[in-house]
């Protein structure tokens, strides 16, 4: 049984600080959903609000229909896995993973054949008599997921439970739990820092900024279309570069232009449908170089280009001149560092598989953008106005 | 939902902690402070004892006697304690654990014992005089007096120097001097200029606890100090004179020692405890491997500092075998002395480990929950808890006694020469060990290990007793037995608060040496002695050395 968790306008406050800024997210049954963002944009807090461990100082939570803010944290079916894995270190692992049943008064034989599955599932089966000082992180974290998972909760939360274990590890892990997951179909909160991590685990991911959501979506949609210059800044790498944008015709009839500003702030753009081109225009890139573009409605004024190193390219004819600061052989890819002569620094990367040489540090180059692939930002609201 | 969250099982807990703080504490010592503001002579509100305090000679000396005695026992203790923690820390000395847990005991051991001991051998017909004397003719310069009190109190408390310097030289990485000796540093420069500034944040905390605990003493100067009045011993003799009236010029005593004692915990708080440099050594420093004659001459003053601390348990445990009767100790062995007392003080031993079990089951309880309270209840009140259940540590046994005295001499509550009285005294006076190493012991325990079970369905309190105190058990225990040392060898508040049934050991050694019945207070010393050492050696064995002794 997976249930859905409701979150509208969340709120929580330490003294005049506000650690979350009415927070509004829908999470669907079984999904696996993840809050991503720096240290200290309120994703813990957002989870511990959900185990019940902080109080919700505003708004509402629901699982399902069900309000919970007021049920304390132990009456609330939930399975937790820590940080630091938490493993009672009194206990052994077989009884580590029946404390939980124990406590919802499962029967005695059940006790022993679940807490068997359990372990068979995360492959500790062996190490049930065990203490956990005897056990490496791996397998405490694996312990941890038994120990969570065991009691069927309506809903799995994670606080990033691979940010102690080694990179490797950390890899491995990282597919035992997604396969758990989906092999469960418990709906799961993750919460990480770590943008490669959410972006490999997570059916959804909503970035997280300073207490309020910056964006909503599929991994896909957060890696291709950020909406915002801190999505596109925190989840991989992104060049930003000045323009100045002019709109160049009028509106696609076909395809009627999307109004991206809503009311209820950026926490609430979370259906933005993409893809209907609609306003023709152009971005004059630091006052020399034009390319077009196209816009979800027509804007005159100051924008930011934003693209990936890897829609970055060299170009014999156009493009905005530079020279080549140092290259580095990454073996898949070429990494190049690019000062413009303004001064600004790029980073452009081209796959192994399409060139034949190194290109020499300090040659002179100019670079043009993959046009299909950018994304331009309003300057003033740092919001995204390309489609 | 505050509503709910406030009345939850903590709430209560925090309620009876309450109860019993301001029943035991904070009441009597509001009675004390109260009465020394009343004078059996005047009428009404009067400052007369102060005044009289500030007045008279015979008071004032007292308190700078006191401050100064404390003083140099301070220094003294530093010129031994500090070179003690850098040999045993740094070089490979002979027997180094063996001695490590020596110091340790003379640490323990009842303070009183170290003068009665020191008595034994130097008083007036000390052994050691008396063999000057009689064989070499030279007349050795008295032991009675500052002199006396100061030489106790150097070798009975330059281990709080030692546990906290050694320490604090273990946790020193070794990579900083490496680092100091890689910048061209010489040797002793380095030692100069890094180390010790390192190390000086943990050599002041233990110099407070030797200018707190000698402030406080009260059995060293009652016996080796014969006049010399420092303001515990003030504080005994102006309550014992003042019987049958109120004890007012006692209470304001009392006040002013609190006073005295109470800003040296607040240094100690708010200065010292916030400059320590906290570091954990990835690579503890290396010792210097001595050999032949240079380890042996690292290993003698080291052995004799040692030997001259624990001398006073093995002249006591020695003297209880040696043949006496009424004048004194005579040639041969017997084991009269523990005859008479078995015959005539049975009630007082088996007071002492009565009072002192009754008193370590409440503490156990008390100071579990309130370790709880102090490290996982943030807030004003887990901070004003944390300061209040170290005051009875600094405060001397005899004001509290005094205390408990005024509060409860009276109806609807006379406990006054009740068992009752005396377990109370020794529950609030010796809870701060047990509070100190089981808070140590939760601070390193993740929260997040109790919100697990929290979150699988086991309420807090139920969460409380099967994953909480269970892990927090080692460190308890340990606090408990240090607890249990010092109960059994208090002196200073059960003489005050003693009745005809209600003697303890310590109680009983006191009155025997101010008697002149040596071969029993030895007897009686030594079964102290041994019972501390005995829970000494539980206590190593249990702490594993995760809980520090000071």
């Amino acid at each position: 049984m997976s249930h859905a968790v409701i979150i509208k306008k969340a709120v929580k406050k330490y003294g005049d600080f506000t650690a979350l800024n009415g927070v509004d997210l829908d999470i669907k049954p079984g999904e696996f959903f993840t809050l991503l963002g720096p240290s200290g944009c309120g994703k813990t807090t957002l989870l511990r609000m959900i185990a019940g461990f902080n109080t919700v100082d505003g708004g509402e939570i629901y699982f399902d229909e069900k309000l919970i803010n007021r049920v304390e944290a132990h009456k609330r079916d939930i399975g937790m896995v820590f940080q630091n894995y938490a493993i009672f270190p009194h206990l052994t692992v077989a009884e580590n993973v029946a404390y939980g049943l124990k406590a919802k008064k499962v029967p005695g034989s059940e006790i022993g054949k679940r807490v068997e599955e359990a372990l068979d599932l995360v492959q500790i089966g062996k190490l049930k008599g065990r203490k956990p000082n005897e056990l490496s992180g791996g397998q405490q974290q694996r312990v941890a997921l038994a120990r969570a998972f065991v009691i069927e909760p309506s809903v799995l939360l994670m606080d990033e439970p691979l940010s102690n274990l080694d990179a490797k590890l950390r890899v491995q892990m990282r597919t035992v739990i997604k396969k758990l997951q989906r092999r469960l179909g418990i709906t799961t909160i993750y919460v990480t820092h770590d943008q490669e991590e959410a972006l490999a685990i997570s059916d959804r991911i909503a970035v997280m900024k300073e207490g309020n959501i910056m964006q909503v979506g599929s991994p896909e949609e957060i890696y291709k279309h950020p909406e915002n210059t801190f999505v596109a800044g925190f989840i991989g790498v992104s060049n930003f570069v000045d323009c100045d944008i002019r709109t160049m015709g009028p509106a696609d009839a076909s395809a009627p232009s999307q109004t991206v500003s809503n009311p209820a702030g950026p926490s609430a753009r979370t259906d933005n449908t993409r893809g209907a081109a609609s306003v023709p225009a152009q971005a004059l890139v630091k006052g020399t170089y034009a390319i077009p573009a196209r816009l979800g409605a027509s804007y005159n004024g100051k924008g930011i280009i934003s693209a990936r190193p890897e829609q970055l390219f060299f170009s014999e004819k156009e493009g905005i001149p530079g020279r080549i600061v140092i290259s580095t052989f990454l073996g898949d890819f070429i990494e190049y560092e690019i000062e413009l002569d303004d001064g600004q620094t790029l980073q452009l990367n081209e796959y192994t598989k399409d060139v034949h040489t190194v290109r020499p540090d300090g040659e002179r180059v100019l670079v043009n953008f993959n046009t299909e692939a950018v994304s331009i930002y309003n300057a003033d609201t740092l919001e995204v106005i390309s489609c | 939902m505050l509503k709910n969250r406030k009345l939850d099982f903590w709430f209560w807990v925090k309620v009876l902690v309450v109860i019993f703080m301001l029943a035991f504490l904070i009441y009597p010592f509001c009675t004390l402070i109260t009465r020394s503001f009343f004078s059996a002579k005047t009428e009404g509100v009067t400052l007369a004892n102060y005044i009289r305090f500030f007045t008279k000679k015979y008071y004032y000396s007292a308190l700078g006697r006191s401050l100064q005695v404390s003083f140099f026992a301070t220094c003294t203790t530093l010129i031994v304690g500090v070179p003690m923690a850098y040999m045993m820390s740094r070089y490979n000395i002979w027997g180094k654990k063996f001695i490590h847990i020596f110091i340790i005991m003379s640490l323990m051991s009842p303070p009183f014992i170290g003068a009665y001991s020191w008595i034994m051998l130097f008083g007036r017909a000390g052994l050691v005089t008396r063999f000057f004397a009689d064989y070499l003719g030279i007349m050795l310069p008295s032991i009675y007096g500052k002199i006396g009190i100061i030489l106790v109190f150097t070798f009975k408390l330059f281990p709080y120097v030692y546990l906290y310097t050694s320490g604090a030289m273990g946790s020193i990485d070794s990579s900083l001097e490496e680092a100091a000796e890689n910048l061209g540093s010489s040797k002793l420069r380095r030692l100069f200029t890094v180390t010790i500034p390192v190390i000086i944040p943990s050599i002041l905390a233990g110099a407070i606890m030797v200018f707190m605990t000698s402030l406080a003493d009260f059995g060293t100067p009652m016996l080796i100090g014969e006049g010399y009045m420092v303001l515990p011993v003030l504080v005994y003799n102006e309550y014992m004179s003042e019987i049958g009236g109120n004890a007012h010029l006692a209470s304001a005593l009392s006040v002013i020692v609190v006073l005295c004692s109470t800003t040296v915990l607040l240094i100690q708080k708010f200065y010292v405890s916030r400059k320590n440099y906290v570091m954990t050594a990835m690579r503890p420093p290396k010792e210097v491997e001595l050999r032949g004659w240079q380890r042996a001459a690292a290993t003698l003053p080291v052995c004799l500092v040692t030997f001259i601390g624990i001398l006073p348990q093995i002249v006591v445990l020695v003297s209880s075998f040696v043949k006496c009767d009424f004048t004194g100790f005579q040639r041969g062995f017997s084991l009269g002395s523990y005859a008479t007392i078995f015959n005539r003080l049975a009630t007082n031993i088996r007071n002492t480990f009565v009072f002192s079990t009754i008193a370590i089951v409440f503490i156990v309880l008390i100071g579990i929950l309130i370790s709880y309270i102090v490290v996982r209840q943030k807030g004003w009140f887990a901070q004003v808890m944390d300061l209040l259940i170290m005051f009875p540590f600094v405060i001397p046994g005899a004001v509290l006694g005094i205390s408990l005295i005024v509060a409860f001499n009276k109806e609807p509550l006379i406990l006054t020469g009740t068992a009752a009285i005396m377990i109370i005294a020794y529950v609030v006076r010796k809870l701060p060990y047990t509070v100190r190493s089981g808070s140590a012991f939760l601070q390193q325990m993740d929260p997040s290990v109790e919100e697990a079970s929290i979150n699988l369905g086991v309420s807090p309190m139920k969460t409380f007793f099967k994953v909480t105190a269970r892990l927090m058990a080692p460190g308890v225990l340990s606090g408990a037995i240090l607890s249990w040392i010092t109960c059994i060898n208090e002196l200073s508040s059960s003489v005050m608060l003693y009745g005809g049934k209600t003697s303890t050991i310590s109680v009983a050694i006191y009155t025997e040496v101010v008697r002149n019945s040596y071969g029993t207070a030895a007897a009686l010393a030594s079964i102290l002695t041994v019972s501390t050492v005995v829970s000494l050696l539980i206590f190593l064995k249990i702490s594993k050395g995760k809980v520090s002794i000071v």
